[in-house]
């Protein structure tokens, strides 16, 4: 494959990625108002399409159009990178997740992955911490107490949970021998779903540990401090209007499905089926990738449900909750799990 | 193609550093760093020593480097004044600095057998790494890591004396500073 076929490949797979990822993040905010309208006995938004199916779109065309305020006393340079930085962060991340089987077509490169690296696991965990910069700088460059308070309590909760979310998928790593995310699904697809980290590989300390800490992560209920609405107006985002406020918007939601992928990923068995060799696979290649895609999008809702049904369900944590949750309890049973997951592996 | 790279980073690093200084706003050269420490990262990826490459940006760029920030926005610092420097800086200090740059160069350029480093396609793997971490280095690795745990406790020490001191005031800065440890 000529250098050339590659770039143009490259760019393909990442226009495709990159529409699909921005369409799942809009209807992943219409699956979250419509469940949490559930959840709450009303109907959340049915008026525009069928079932409000072509809401998204709607709120998406309201973003356009509505005024793009920016107040004078902001710091205009870092103001104005603070929600590229975000969103963008937010959408390279999803670069190294596989979707699904290794196939490809017509010489091509493998399709359902972007760019397979050695190290993807550490890519997705380093490019989600500079993150936390369009975080902070929004909140500080907005000059508002509010933002000021929430960007605070954000890059404070990022970086304390960061350390427990890390720990915890060291004992996956430890599993797999690999920080490839491909080869970490492959050693857990042997067997369905008895081989799962998250079963047969007694992950289940790591993946609740790697929850709570996604949670607090994406800054999503119970954890959502940064932007608790009821005493900081809005948190980090107060000052920004119109498509800015709308790519912090998509940041967010961008970051709850890229933590559902690596979930699915680590603990889940990325895109394999939970039945293993039950099912064998058919003769059709295409019908196994589609199978394969399946299953991984199956998992990755199965996330964003439970993200909607906790945000239903549980109260807000106070801060220092949320401190004293992170470093006294997390982070101690993460590096517990590492110990025990490392005496296993050793004198099993 | 790696030339072309190494060019474009090396410039990035460069135009980082250079903006580091010439910033009069505390946040900007904090950021300018940060420009600097991910420049850097694709430099050693160039090398090809991925796993430095991220350890690099998660630890520095992402970890240390929002403390910085951190700070800059809790104390909220503002614009430092210009100066145009004391006199014995730029009588002495100017030299000083030539002159060991000077004496650091000419080791370097008369030492023989100290390694090359090329920019390469191949790329040492993370298993790679770890065994010679954890085989021929493993004395000053450990060293190094009771270090850091040394450094770790003293922070917090530090800390809980000075909450004694001054009561419940100053919860704040016991916070910040055993993050500070952590890290």
């Amino acid at each position: 494959m000529t250098i050339l076929q590659f770039i143009l490949w490259s760019v393909l797979k990442v226009a495709v990625v990159t529409v699909v990822m921005l369409l799942a993040v809009a209807y992943t905010v219409l699956l979250e108002r419509k469940l949490v309208g559930r959840i709450q006995n009303r109907w959340g938004p049915s008026r525009v399409g069928p079932f409000g199916l072509l809401q998204p779109l709607v709120d998406g065309a309201k973003s356009f159009l509505k005024e793009d305020i920016i107040p004078t006393c902001v710091y205009r340079p870092l103001y104005l990178i603070a929600p590229i930085l975000a969103l963008g962060c937010a959408l390279i991340s999803i670069g190294v997740v596989p979707f699904g089987e290794p196939v490809s077509i017509a010489g091509s490169p493998p399709l359902f992955q972007i760019a397979n690296v050695n190290i993807g696991l550490l890519v997705i965990l380093g490019v989600t911490s500079i993150g936390v910069y369009g975080i902070a700088l929004a909140g500080w460059s907005s000059n508002n107490k509010y933002s000021l308070l929430g960007a605070l309590r954000s890059s404070a909760q990022l970086v304390s949970y960061e350390l427990a979310l890390g720990l915890s998928l060291v004992g996956v790593v430890l599993r797999a021998g690999s920080l490839n995310l491909r080869k970490i699904v492959e050693q857990q697809s042997t067997q369905g779903i008895l081989t799962w980290n998250v079963f047969g590989g007694m992950q289940f300390v790591a993946f609740f540990i790697y929850l709570m800490a996604a949670y607090a992560e994406t800054n999503r209920s119970p954890f959502d401090l940064p932007e608790a609405e009821s005493e900081l107006t809005g948190g980090y985002h107060t000052e920004y209007s119109s498509m800015k406020f709308a790519m912090f918007f998509m940041a967010e939601y961008a970051n709850m499905i890229t933590v559902g992928c690596v979930a699915t990923l680590l603990f889940f068995g990325g895109w394999t089926s939970p039945f293993g060799d039950l099912i064998p696979p058919s003769e059709n290649v295409f019908f196994d990738a589609g199978l394969s895609l399946f299953w991984f999008v199956l998992k990755v809702f199965a996330f964003l449900f439970l993200y909607v049904w906790v945000r239903g369900t549980l109260p807000r944590f106070r801060y220092d909750q949320l401190m004293n949750f992170g470093w006294r309890w997390l982070m101690p049973l993460a590096i517990l799990n590492i110990v025990g997951t490392s005496l296993w592996l050793a004198y099993r | 193609m790696h030339l072309i790279l190494f060019i474009v980073f090396a410039g990035f690093c460069l135009a980082g550093a250079i903006n580091l200084l010439l910033q009069s706003h505390p946040i900007n050269s904090a950021l300018s760093l940060i420009v600097v420490m991910v420049s850097l990262a694709v430099l050693y990826l160039l090398l090809g020593a991925e796993f430095l490459a991220v350890a690099q940006v998660i630890v520095y760029a992402g970890a240390i480097m929002v403390l910085f920030t951190f700070v800059i926005m809790l104390l909220n610092a503002s614009r430092e004044e210009r100066t145009l420097g004391s006199r014995a800086a730029l009588r002495v200090g100017f030299p000083a600095v030539v002159a060991i740059l000077a004496i650091i160069a000419t080791v370097i350029l008369h030492t023989q057998g100290l390694g090359v480093a090329r920019l390469s396609d191949g790329i040492t793997s993370t298993e790679e790494l770890s065994a010679v971490l954890f085989t021929k280095l493993l004395l000053p690795f450990e060293v190094t890591s009771v270090l850091i745990l040394i450094a770790i406790l003293g922070a917090v020490a530090m800390a809980g004396h000075e909450e004694q001191g001054t009561g419940n005031r100053d919860q704040g800065s016991e916070k910040v500073s055993e993050r500070t440890g952590e890290k």
